[in-house]
């Protein structure tokens, strides 16, 4: 079993069977798409930095507003964490690969052909998708481009590589864990990325359901959202974010199970509340599925509805708060060292905090009639996205890069960006918080000349922000081919896993006889 | 690794993801249907109404409001003939639209009623309605479209002012070929 990767490079990345090939492909196209969706929200922002139409039409500013959010979740979130999980939960599980290899090549190389079909409704007639990455009907049907019908077979594309990718995780999670390896032994990221397969199977096919029924209402005269034949659009959104809010946790679960991995590693200390956080992480799932109105408290709700959703949607504070605290508490008389994984993971914490209660002030049917579709959702959502889910992906590549190949990122490096990254995030984020108060809708290529002075320190902030991903792209590609050396099986101190048993970098094929876990 | 086979678990996913997409297609849509249905939320009326025999209330007036909206692409004159009727609960009561097709060809109607609000479209009752049925007009005919309906003597004691709505869409694309010859 001594053998390699191909030395034909078609052969290795095309044809690749190897969780660690494909691992590394899913984390590329996902950078890739993070660069392509930046440079969309570039846009928006240099739109955005004065009030009046400077740069682009109001029309394609809808089609970056569109793929910016289509791009980022779908295309660099949701890929990252699967080429994450591709990476990790084998060497996680001590097992020899995923359990399904072959549609593990499958399910990656889907995606190109998925983005490249979505991203090229761009150049053609009627241009891309401009209804809002949430395409509600009838604006995504009755008053679509006629490029629509790329975007719901992307859409479909997307989803059948999601299954697919979960369906792989399920099998190697359940059934290729090393001898001794129970259930409650997991490393906390397996835990996450199990659950969140789960949550991608059983709602992924309700996404794929309702762009089948959009087709059908747009091609084959069905009127699933259409009033004039007996259908409802109100019916869309409902299915649409019976899909979304389990999708927001999808995003997060697994930016979850990364800051649990870190956080002990720079605390030298084990992870505090190891079942709580499994039950919290269950709990979170659960609940995802059964508040999905609060989305929609301005749609004409019956007040019994409005509050039964309200208070659902408050009940997930409850859970999410045991894991920060848990955080928190396991930082607590520490030893602690922080180098830029912890930076990051630190911020994490703080921020995605501050991005909850503002979750919480949404939450509040009678304050969210006010907020609804301004600014501060949008600042709302990237404080949990980006500082969340972002934040933990970058912290997962310095965690782990040096443990793949061999090579330590530059340390200093890695802080400047952490803190160009840090203060670029909330000076593009946090004024928006205040331009929503202040009324100021999103969706809009321009705006009151009242919102001006903070929409610019908000574009300043994005552009910074942009500048801090190039620096992280640079420290990567510079340790890759030139970092400094490193030998030592568990690269950090404090680290714990099997993963950190392994060699570094590790071979091709780890783990080809089980190793025992005690 | 307990060397478990993957196939029950591939099965299991499998199966799980097309009952999920079935739910969402063929569940989701009627139960939202019967959802709104049951509680009156959506503001939909029911289908015609059995008539009984009601005891006119004569102690309340109720105010029933008209109001029409033409869909987007819809270039029919349409509009209620009166915009309001005071009448007592348990009353029939029968009003008309007024509808005509001022383009130059053969096109078919079709009018969603709402009532607002949500918590009286239950106690609204249509003995008959044009709104059962399209409307068909040919080429710059004109029609008076009749609705009857009584207002239930149970209609919460918190309403007085009921409004009827009717947005005209334009059907003509979706009706076969069939109802076309008929026009």
């Amino acid at each position: 079993m001594a053998h390699g990767p191909s030395e034909n490079f078609f052969t290795r990345w095309f044809f690749s069977t190897n969780h660690k090939d494909i691992g590394t492909l899913y984390l590329w196209f996902s950078f890739a798409m993070f660069l392509l969706g930046g440079a969309f929200a570039m846009i928006i922002r240099a739109e955005l930095f004065q009030p009046g139409m400077q740069l682009i039409k109001p029309e394609f500013f809808n089609q970056m507003t569109t793929m910016h959010g289509l791009v980022m979740v779908f295309g660099a979130i949701m890929p990252a964490f699967v080429g994450l999980a591709n990476w990790l939960i084998p060497m996680m599980i001590g097992a020899p690969d995923m359990a399904l290899p072959r549609m593990n090549n499958l399910s990656f190389w889907i995606l190109p052909f998925a983005f490249t079909i979505l991203v090229a409704t761009l150049f053609m007639e009627g241009g891309g998708p401009n209804f809002g990455w949430t395409f509600y009907a009838p604006l995504s049907t009755t008053y679509a481009p006629d490029t629509v019908n790329y975007f719901i077979f992307g859409v479909h594309l997307m989803g059948a590589s999601s299954i697919m990718g979960s369906i792989n995780i399920i099998a190697t999670v359940m059934n290729m864990r090393a001898p001794g390896m129970t259930y409650m032994k997991m490393p906390l990221f397996v835990w996450t990325w199990l659950i969140t397969a789960f949550l991608l199977v059983a709602v992924m096919p309700v996404l794929a359901g309702a762009v089948t029924m959009m087709l059908m209402d747009i091609n084959f005269g069905t009127s699933f959202f259409d009033a004039a034949g007996g259908g409802d659009p109100v019916l869309f959104q409902h299915v649409f974010w019976f899909f979304g809010h389990p999708e927001v946790y999808i995003i997060i679960l697994p930016a979850f199970g990364v800051v649990s991995q870190i956080i002990p590693t720079f605390s030298r200390k084990p992870l505090f509340g190891y079942s709580s956080m499994v039950y919290a992480t269950a709990a979170i799932a659960f609940l995802s599925f059964i508040v999905w109105a609060h989305h929609m408290f301005t749609v004409g709700m019956p007040i019994a509805g409005e509050l039964y959703f309200m208070y659902a949607t408050m009940l997930i504070a409850v859970p999410t708060g045991v894991k920060v605290f848990n955080w928190i508490t396991t930082m607590y008389k520490g030893a602690l060292t922080f180098e830029t994984p912890m930076l990051f993971c630190i911020a994490f914490v703080i921020l995605f905090t501050f991005g909850g209660f503002t979750g919480m002030m949404l939450s509040i049917a009678a304050a969210d009639t006010q907020y609804h579709d301004t600014y501060f959702v949008v600042a709302h959502f990237h404080y949990v996205m980006v500082a969340g889910a972002v934040f933990s992906g970058t912290a997962a590549i310095y965690y782990w890069l040096p443990k793949w190949c061999g090579r330590m990122y530059d340390e200093t490096m890695g802080k400047v960006q952490f803190w160009l990254a840090f203060i670029a995030f909330n000076i593009t984020f946090m004024p928006q918080h205040f331009l929503g108060l202040a009324g100021m809708p999103r969706r809009y290529s321009d705006y009151g000349l009242q919102f001006a002075d903070w929409n610019m320190v908000s574009s300043i902030g994005a552009f910074m922000y942009g500048g801090a991903q190039l620096l992280f792209l640079f420290n990567v590609i510079r340790t890759i081919g030139w970092g400094k050396p490193v030998e030592d099986p568990k690269v950090w101190e404090g680290a714990d896993g099997l993963e950190w048993t392994l060699p570094t970098p590790p071979p091709f094929h780890t783990f080809s006889t089980p190793p025992v876990v005690k | 690794m307990n060397g478990a086979s993957h196939k029950p678990v591939i099965i299991k996913s499998i199966f799980a993801a097309i009952v999920m997409f079935l739910f969402a297609i063929f569940v989701l849509p009627p139960l939202y249907d019967l959802f709104c249905e049951i509680t009156g939320i959506g503001g939909k009326t029911s289908g015609p109404y059995q008539a009984e025999r009601l005891t006119v209330d004569e102690t309340r007036l109720v105010e029933v409001q008209f109001v029409v909206a033409n869909n987007a692409t819809m270039p029919w004159e349409f509009y209620p003939v009166k915009e309001k009727v005071f009448i007592h609960p348990g009353e029939p009561k029968e009003i008309s639209y007024y509808a005509k097709n001022l383009t130059g060809k053969d096109m078919i109607g079709q009018a969603i009623p709402n009532i607002l609000p949500n918590n009286a479209a239950d106690y609204f009752h249509k003995t008959e309605c044009f709104c059962f049925n399209n409307q068909p007009l040919s080429a710059g005919d004109d029609a008076e479209l009749m609705v009857r309906f009584i207002i239930d003597p149970d209609l919460p004691k918190s309403v007085n002012t009921v409004t009827l709505s009717y947005t005209i869409f334009d059907i003509t694309d979706r009706v076969t070929d069939l109802q076309m010859t008929q026009l």
